[in-house]
């Protein structure tokens, strides 16, 4: 929220289709007898470029998480690229393949190298020929900006970089969605903005993004809608611009105070 | 006033590190003389190295090699260093180490477990090193039948029908996934070698043995002993603890009900029953659960004891390794799209093995020295064959010369096991 993003924007490609990406309707989910999502409706187009805030332990990540199936609902339905989540083991692996996500503590597989960590799904998920999947691995991590690392472990990366690397990971299996769960609150300001450049630049080619963020310059720069969630409930949703600067409800105003005004 | 602030204009460039300082004085004074109780543990220490080596020494330099029985030998050392001298009398080794090493393994035959030991240790190099060519794990496959078949001779036919069942396995799980899918394929991959086995083998080995009587001298499992036979029991346990211990431990965290149940019950009661039981249960009991009319060796009973006690071990040691796994590499795994097994197999299983090394390791160290325990069930392991030594009247009253001589054929192997899991470590280390 401090570290402003210095480049302009281009708008261009972020274009949002009709195609609906994303439907979830009237979604409940417990953890034993908690209730943590509560009635949740929420539809994302393709090209849509979603920002999630809220409190802490609002239920953000689990709702995320529910849309690759990482937390399994209890109620309503989630339908993903046209897919119906369900326990049908075929259709969660087909949705996982296609939705990437990516998360707080980047979740690289330390015991393998860069290159290899991703092209590790590639080939193994899609089958894709080990030589085609290191090219494909190369293209991406040139984009995120750390070919050179390539051979290193994560374990030899900063948290920047291997955020960038998650990312990268998660591009090469060449997801039409993805997901992002505090990908930088983890990170120290200097290496945030690394991390939010590459996300901007998804952005920009048209990406299906949802991202959890307490990034509030991401958001307003680069969120076509940002939704406000509390106590398993999505509060307000709106654009970027209204729901700055003009917040509907009293919880919004409330969180938005907190957390910008100091 | 000075000027307080200060801007760096050049930014510095790299040095080498400082060069350590060498020298052999300077070693000795900065590790083992740097303070006052540093100087009085070095003292001490070198004291308690002394005496122990002081009285170990004599004894084990003046000592016989040349003798026939324990009188020739305290004869001999009072001749050569004195009356009164007490040495040690390695005659006993000399004359009885063929049976310490190979039982009473036939002697013309000596060739055939040395051949198996030799090709052991190229069958374990590629697992053990990458940098071996990865076509010599073909070798390692067929391995365990030649090894058996070295061992134990008879005919040929015997150790490559009991392959044939595995490949049949393996073109099972390769060709009919297409045909009745992959669960199908998987189920036909473990029940196919077993009918092959219990129905189909045994008339086409004896088939077989009448047509083409091919084979060597068969080995009877009484005259297997030594330190081959630890070997063998330990070297097939090892083997096959790892790969059960994997399963058990997946077994146990599975969802599926039946197969938890099975897994657990399995370990808590291999683990809570103490080895000797288990080795009583492979000499006498073993028979009335078997089909009738099998007679199983007594090697090979045993063997299956061992293993399954280390795999109990070594399952929880592999829990362990897993519980120590962060959640997010199950996560990351799934998020990307990798089935169980996949996932397992590339993501969870190795970091696990990683974490687990050391108590793996020490298991099978514990393992290899716990082979000892078959002579309890009357096999003449090196501890066995000691006992029936000093029950020889020539050689009555010695003990100190053949224990030492066992615990240091052991140590060799469990220092080079452990030597090994260091070397692990350090290579699969991947961060700072
Ligand atoms: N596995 C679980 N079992 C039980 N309760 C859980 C579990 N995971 C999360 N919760 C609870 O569900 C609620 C929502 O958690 P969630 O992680 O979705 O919050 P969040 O909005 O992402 O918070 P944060 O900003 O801290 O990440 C919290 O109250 C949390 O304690
Ligand atoms: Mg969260």
């Amino acid at each position: 929220m401090n570290e402003e993003i210095n480049r302009e924007i281009d708008r261009s490609q972020m274009q949002v289709s009709d195609e609906v990406a994303i439907q979830i309707t009237g979604m409940n989910k417990w953890y034993g007898a908690f209730h943590v999502l509560k009635d949740i409706n929420l539809t994302v187009n393709r090209g849509e470029r979603i920002v999630v805030c809220g409190p802490s332990g609002s239920g953000k990540s689990t709702l995320i998480r529910c849309i690759n199936r990482l937390e399994v609902h209890q109620e309503g339905s989630i339908i993903v690229d046209g897919t119906e989540l369900s326990s049908d083991l075929k259709n969660i692996d087909k949705i996982r393949s296609e939705v990437g996500m990516c998360f707080q503590h980047f979740n690289l597989f330390p015991h393998l190298t860069i290159l290899e960590n991703c092209t590790l799904a590639p080939i193994w998920v899609r089958n894709v020929p080990k030589k085609e999947a290191e090219e494909t691995a190369m293209h991406f991590l040139e984009k995120v900006k750390i070919p050179e690392q390539a051979d290193k472990y994560p374990g030899q990366l900063s948290g920047g970089q291997q955020q960038r690397v998650a990312i990268a990971r998660s591009l090469c299996m060449k997801p039409r969605i993805m997901l992002f769960d505090e990908p930088t609150s983890a990170l120290d300001p200097e290496m945030i903005s690394e991390v939010l450049d590459t996300m901007i630049e998804l952005a920009e080619e048209g990406m299906t993004m949802i991202c959890v963020t307490h990034e509030m310059g991401f958001a307003r720069k680069v969120a076509n809608r940002v939704i406000f969630m509390d106590a398993g409930q999505i509060v307000e949703e709106n654009e970027p611009e209204q729901f700055f600067t003009n917040p509907q409800s009293e919880r919004t105003q409330l969180f938005l105070s907190q957390i910008l005004g100091h | 006033m000075a000027n307080q602030s200060y801007v760096r204009t050049e930014m510095l460039g790299e040095k080498p590190p400082p060069s350590s300082q060498v020298g052999i004085f300077k070693w000795v004074m900065e590790n083992l003389f740097s303070s006052i109780p540093n100087i009085i543990m070095s003292v001490l220490s070198i004291w308690a190295v002394y005496y122990v080596l002081s009285g170990f020494m004599p004894w084990f330099f003046q000592s016989s090699w040349d003798a026939t029985s324990l009188s020739g030998c305290r004869e001999h050392i009072a001749q050569k260093y004195g009356e009164g001298v007490e040495g040690a009398c390695w005659a006993v080794i000399r004359e009885r180490w063929p049976q310490l090493v190979f039982g009473f393994y036939p002697r013309e035959l000596y060739w055939r477990p040395v051949a198996a030991l030799i090709l052991l240790f190229v069958a374990i190099s590629p697992i053990l090193f990458t940098s071996v060519p990865r076509k010599i794990l073909l070798f390692s496959m067929v391995y365990p039948f030649l090894g058996f078949f070295l061992l134990w001779g008879g005919s040929i036919w015997l150790p490559l029908s009991a392959m044939a069942g595995f490949v049949i396995g393996y073109f099972a799980l390769g060709m009919l996934p297409k045909m009745i899918g992959s669960l199908g394929a998987t189920i036909a991959a473990g029940v196919l070698p077993i009918i092959y086995w219990l129905l189909i083998s045994g008339p086409v080995i004896s088939g077989l043995n009448s047509i083409a009587p091919i084979g060597i001298e068969s080995i009877d499992s009484d005259q297997m002993g030594g330190f081959m036979l630890s070997i063998t029991i330990g070297v097939t346990g090892i083997a096959l603890s790892l790969p059960i211990g994997v399963l058990l431990a997946l077994g146990r965290q599975s969802p599926l009900l039946i197969v938890k149940t099975i897994c657990v019950t399995f370990i808590e009661f291999i683990r809570g029953v103490p080895l000797i039981t288990l080795l009583f249960v492979a000499s006498v009991l073993l028979n009335y659960f078997l089909p009738p009319g099998t007679n199983f060796d007594l090697v090979l009973r045993v063997m299956i004891m061992v293993t399954f006690f280390a795999a109990a071990y070594m399952a929880e040691v592999i829990r362990g390794g897993l519980a120590a796994l962060p959640k997010g590499q199950y996560e990351a795994a799934d998020a990307l799209g990798l089935d169980y097994w996949k996932a397992t197999r590339l993501i969870i299983m190795p970091q696990a093995l990683k974490i687990s090394i050391p108590n793996i390791v020490s298991n099978f160290i514990g393992l290899f020295k716990d082979t000892t325990l078959v002579s309890i069930v009357g096999l003449l392991d090196p501890m066995g064959l000691s006992r029936a030594i000093l029950a020889d009247q020539n050689w009555n009253g010695i003990v100190w010369e053949l224990y030492a001589f066992i615990a240091i054929l052991f140590w060799v192997f469990t220092f080079g096991m452990s030597r090994y899991s260091m070397y692990l470590e350090r290579k699969l280390k991947t961060s700072h």
